[in-house]
C-alpha cells in the first residue's frame, strides 16, 4: 500500500492546483460556490437589462434582438448555471457530514461533474462574444430555434449537454452516498430533511436528465447534422422537442426547490430550538412531491392542444401536489409554533419564504386549472408566478443557507447587521418586482414582449417592478460587501458557531478537516449532536477506535475530460460553417476526453491512508479539535 | 480487505465485485447509471415510435420495405449469445479463474464484433439500396438515433472490455478490478436487453405494419 504524505504545495499556484485536481467534496463545495455565484451574477445583470428596457414604454435601451437574448440566457443561466450549482454547492458541503460520512462515494465523479458544469456554463456564456447569444427561450422551443439564425441556439445545445452531464454524474453520486456511506446508527428515518431533500432531488436528476439528454440531442442534430426530428417538412413532430423538454422542465423545478425546502427545514429547528414538527411526514411529502413532479409535465402545455382529457388529467394531477406541499408548510409553522425564536438572517429568511412560497403555490393552482391557463399562458402572470416559487422559495433558500452554513464552509460568520440589511433589500425588492406583475398579466402584458406602449395601463406597474429589482441587486452587492469584509477579518468562530445545532455537521469543527470524522460517530437517533447535547455531552460518541483513515488522490483527469467535450463542441458548432479546421477540433476534442478517460481507466489509483499516529498527533497539538 | 491482497481460489470472497466499499458503490451507482440509460433509450424507443414511417413523400422507403428478418435474427442471436458467454466469464471470475474468464470475454468480444460488422452491413445496404439515411426523412433519423445509440454503445461496451482484457491480462483477479469486469458485464447485459426491445419494437413491429 502506497502511502504519500500529506505535503501542500505552497502558493498561489499550489492553491490553484489544488483546486484543479480537488476531489474532497468540501473543496468541490467551494468550486461549485464560486462558479455558481459567478452565474447568478451574470444573470442577475440580464435581469436588470430586462427590467430597465421594461421600465418605461417604448424604451430603446436594448435591441429587440437583444432583448430575446437576454431573456433567454437570464432564464438559462439562473436555473442551470446559477440555482442548481449553488444548491450543490450545499448538498456537497453539508450532506456527507449530515450523516456522518468521511467522503462521498464517488469523489472523482464528483469532481468531474464539477468541471463538466463549468465548462458547459462557460461554452454557453462564451455566446456571448463568438457571434450572439441563444435567443429562443429558455424553452428553445423546436419550431422556433430550429429557425434561429447565427451560432446562438447551437450555445445553448451544446453548452447544456455538457453541463446536464455533470449534473446527472452528481445525482448519482449523492445517491448512492446516502445509500452507502451512512454512520453506524443513522437510519433512513434519522437522516436530516436536508439529506432527504438532496437524495429526491438526486433521484428526479438521474431519471429527468436523459430526457432533457436525448432532445438536445436531437436539436443538436437536427441544427448542426441535418436530421429531421423537428421539422415538419421532413416528417418530423415539433411537438416531440416540447414534451421531452417539459418531461425534463417540470421534475427539474422539483429538483430546484426540494433541496430549498430542506435547508428551510435545517433552519427553522435550529432557531426555533424545537424538533421538526412531523419529521416522517416531512419525508412522506418530499418523496410524494418528487413521484408526482414526473406525472404533471403536460401542465406546461395545456395551450398546444394535447385534448380535453390530457389537459384533465394533468390537470387534476397538478393540483395535487399542492397537498404535500401543504403538508410541508403546515409542518414548518408547527415547528415555529411555542418555539425560542430568534430571528437570526438565516431564520428570517426562512420565515418570510414561508408567505412568498404560499403565494406562488396559490398561483400555481389558478394555473392548473386548463381553462383558467388559456388565459393566463405566456403572460406576465406566469412571470410573476414562477419568480414567485423560484426567488420567493429558491433564492431566499441559497441566501438563508449561505447565511446559515458560512461558517461551516469557510470558518467564518457572516455579518448579521449587513445580513439584516441584505435581507431587507432583497424581500421587499423581490415582492416589489413580481407582485405587481400579476397583474400586468392579467391586464394583457404577455411574456418575452420587447417593450410596450404608452396609454394601455402598463406603465406604473412596471415602473414599480423595475425598482423593485434595483432595490433586490442593492440586496446583493451588499451580501458580496459582506462576504469580502467577512473573509478579509478572517474571524474564525470554530465549532457549533450557531450554538443551538442539532445534527453531525456541526458536531465537528468548522471548516471540516479534510478527512471529516476522526472517528465515525454513533448515531442514536433523529437530530443527533441535540441528543448528546442534551445529555450534557459535547462531542458525539464514536462508533469506532482511531484507525487508520482511507482518501482518495486528487486527480486532474476530471478537468481534462471536461476540456475535451468544450473544445469537441466548437469543432461540432462551427463544421456547419464548412470551417476546415472544425472536424479536427471536434476529433481532437473527443481524443482528449476518451484518452482521459481510458487513462483513468487503465491507471490504478488505490488512494493512500492517513496513519492513525498522525490522527493522534493532531489531537496532541490541539491543533483541529 | 485491501484492494490488492492475493487471493487463491479458496480465500476468494463469494461476491468479489461488491466485497469493498468501493465496489460496493460501484455496484449501486452503476444500477443507477442504467436506470438513468434506461429512461434515455425509453426516450429514443418514444421519439422512433413517434416519427415511425414519417417520411416527406411517398417515394421513401417504410419500415415494412427495408427490414429482412434473416439479418436481424443473426444480429440478436450474436448479442443473445455475447450476452451468455459473458455470464460464463462471470461466472468464473467468480471462481477466481482468471484464464477462463478471460477466454469467455474474448469470444464475449469477438461475438460483439460479428454483431457490429452485421450492423454496418444493413445500415450500408439501406442507404445503397433505398436511400434510406440519417438526413433523409424524421423517419431515417428517428431510426439511425435509436439503432445507432444502441451501436454506439455496443463500441463503448466493446472498447471496455477490450481494455480491461488488455490492462489486466498479466496480473489476475484481485478486489481493485474484480468490480470493473463485473460492471462492464452488467453493461453489456443492458446492451443485450435494449437490442431485445429493438428487436420487437423497430424490426418486428416494422414487418406486420
Amino acid at each position: 500500500m502506497s502511502t504519500i504524505a500529506h505535503t501542500q504545495k505552497r502558493g498561489f499556484a499550489g492553491t490553484v492546483w489544488e483546486y484543479l485536481t480537488t476531489v474532497d467534496h468540501k473543496k468541490i463545495a467551494i468550486l461549485y460556490l464560486i462558479a455558481g455565484g459567478l452565474f447568478f451574477l451574470i444573470g442577475g445583470i440580464e435581469a436588470m437589462m430586462i427590467r430597465i428596457q421594461l421600465a418605461v414604454p417604448n424604451n430603446d435601451f436594448v435591441s429587440a434582438g437583444l432583448f430575446n437574448e437576454i431573456i433567454t440566457m437570464h432564464g438559462t443561466t439562473m436555473i442551470f448555471l446559477a440555482a442548481m450549482p449553488l444548491l450543490f454547492a450545499f448538498m456537497n458541503a453539508v450532506m456527507p457530514l449530515q450523516i456522518g460520512a468521511r467522503d462521498v462515494a464517488f469523489p472523482f465523479i464528483n469532481a468531474l461533474g464539477f468541471w463538466l458544469f463549468f465548462f458547459g456554463g462557460l461554452f454557453l456564456n462564451l455566446s456571448w462574444f463568438l457571434g450572439g447569444a441563444p435567443d429562443a427561450g429558455w424553452t428553445s422551443y423546436a419550431s422556433l430555434s430550429l429557425a434561429s439564425e447565427g451560432h446562438g441556439v447551437d450555445f445553448y445545445v451544446l453548452g447544456l449537454q455538457i453541463s446536464g452531464f455533470g449534473t446527472l454524474m452528481g445525482g448519482i453520486n449523492f445517491l448512492v452516498t446516502i445509500i452507502n456511506m451512512r454512520a453506524p446508527g443513522m437510519t433512513y428515518m434519522r437522516m436530516p430533511l436536508f439529506t432527504w431533500t438532496t437524495f429526491v432531488a438526486s433521484a428526479l436528476i438521474l431519471f429527468a436528465f436523459p430526457p432533457l439528454t436525448v432532445g438536445l440531442f436531437m436539436m443538436m442534430f437536427d441544427r448542426m447534422f441535418g436530421s429531421g426530428f423537428f421539422d415538419v417538412a421532413a416528417g418530423g413532430n415539433t411537438i416531440i422537442w416540447e414534451h421531452f423538454f417539459w418531461i425534463f422542465g417540470h421534475p427539474e423545478v422539483y429538483i430546484l426547490i426540494l433541496p430549498a425546502f430542506g435547508i428551510f427545514s435545517e433552519i427553522f429547528p435550529t432557531f426555533a430550538r424545537k424538533r421538526l414538527f412531523g419529521y416522517s411526514s416531512m419525508v412522506f411529502a418530499t418523496v410524494l412531491i418528487g413521484f408526482l413532479g414526473f406525472m404533471v409535465w403536460a401542465h406546461h402545455m395545456f395551450t398546444t392542444g394535447l385534448g380535453p382529457i390530457a389537459n384533465a388529467i394533468f390537470a387534476v394531477a397538478t393540483m395535487a401536489i399542492a397537498v404535500p406541499t401543504g403538508i410541508k408548510i403546515f409542518n414548518w409553522i408547527m415547528t415555529i409554533w411555542g418555539g425560542k425564536i430568534t430571528f437570526t438572517v438565516p431564520m428570517l429568511y426562512a420565515v418570510s419564504f414561508i408567505p412568498s412560497f404560499v403565494m406562488g403555490g396559490v398561483t400555481g393552482v389558478m394555473q392548473a386549472a386548463a381553462p383558467a391557463d388559456y388565459q393566463f399562458h405566456d403572460s406576465y402572470f406566469i412571470v410573476a408566478h414562477f419568480h414567485y416559487v423560484i426567488v420567493g422559495g429558491v433564492v431566499l433558500a441559497l441566501l438563508a443557507g449561505c447565511h446559515f452554513y458560512w461558517p461551516l464552509m469557510f470558518g467564518t460568520m457572516l455579518s448579521e447587521r449587513l445580513g439584516k440589511i441584505t435581507f431587507a433589500l432583497f424581500f421587499t425588492g423581490f415582492h416589489l418586482t413580481f407582485f405587481i406583475q400579476h397583474f400586468l398579466g392579467l391586464m394583457g402584458m404577455p411574456r418575452r414582449v420587447w417593450t410596450f406602449l404608452p396609454g394601455q395601463g402598463l406603465e406604473t406597474g412596471n415602473l414599480i417592478s423595475s425598482i423593485g429589482a434595483a432595490f433586490m441587486a442593492a440586496g446583493v452587492i451588499i451580501f458580496l460587501i459582506n462576504v469580502v469584509n467577512t473573509q478579509v477579518k478572517n474571524v474564525q468562530v470554530g465549532r457549533d458557531p450557531w450554538k443551538d445545532g442539532r445534527t453531525l455537521e456541526w458536531a465537528i469543527p468548522s471548516p471540516a478537516p479534510f478527512y471529516n470524522f476522526k472517528q465515525l460517530p454513533l448515531v442514536r437517533g433523529l437530530d443527533a449532536f441535540w441528543i448528546e447535547k442534551m445529555e450534557g455531552k459535547t462531542e458525539m460518541t464514536p462508533a469506532e477506535p482511531i484507525g487508520d483513515i482511507h482518501m482518495p488522490n486528487n486527480a486532474f483527469a476530471p478537468f481534462l475530460i471536461s476540456l475535451g467535450l468544450f473544445i469537441a463542441a466548437f469543432g461540432a458548432m462551427y463544421q456547419v460553417d464548412d470551417k476546415p479546421w472544425a472536424i479536427p477540433v471536434l476529433i481532437i476534442g473527443m481524443a482528449i476526453t476518451f484518452g482521459s478517460m481510458l487513462y483513468r481507466s487503465i491507471k490504478d489509483d488505490h488512494g493512500y491512508h492517513i496513519h492513525k499516529e498522525d490522527l493522534l498527533d493532531d489531537a496532541d497539538k490541539g491543533g483541529t479539535r | 480487505m485491501a484492494a490488492e491482497e492475493k487471493f487463491s481460489p479458496q480465500t476468494w470472497p463469494v461476491s468479489p465485485e461488491q466485497a469493498t466499499l468501493e465496489g460496493k458503490n460501484k455496484f449501486l451507482g452503476f444500477w443507477f447509471f442504467l436506470g438513468g440509460e434506461t429512461v434515455l433509450f425509453a426516450s429514443l424507443f418514444a421519439t422512433y415510435l413517434a416519427l415511425k414511417d414519417s417520411v416527406p413523400s411517398p417515394d421513401h422507403a417504410l419500415a415494412k420495405d427495408l427490414f429482412e428478418l434473416p439479418l436481424v435474427f443473426l444480429m440478436t442471436m450474436l448479442l443473445l449469445t455475447s450476452s451468455l458467454t459473458s455470464v460464463f466469464a462471470m461466472y468464473h471470475m467468480k471462481n477466481y479463474n482468471f484464464k477462463k474468464m478471460q477466454t469467455w470475454l474474448f469470444i464475449t468480444v469477438v461475438l460483439g464484433l460479428a454483431f457490429l460488422a452485421c450492423e454496418i452491413y444493413e445500415f450500408n445496404h439501406y442507404y445503397h439500396e433505398f436511400g434510406h439515411t440519417f438526413t433523409s426523412s424524421a423517419f431515417g433519423s428517428a431510426f439511425y438515433m435509436l439503432v445507432g445509440f444502441h451501436g454506439g454503445h455496443v463500441v463503448f461496451g466493446l472498447a471496455w472490455i477490450i481494455a480491461l482484457m488488455i490492462r489486466n491480462a498479466k496480473r489476475g483477479l484481485n478486489l481493485y478490478n474484480a468490480p470493473k469486469f463485473y460492471l462492464a458485464s452488467l453493461y453489456w447485459h443492458f446492451i443485450d436487453v435494449v437490442w431485445v426491445f429493438i428487436f420487437t419494437v423497430v424490426y418486428l413491429m416494422g414487418m406486420v405494419g
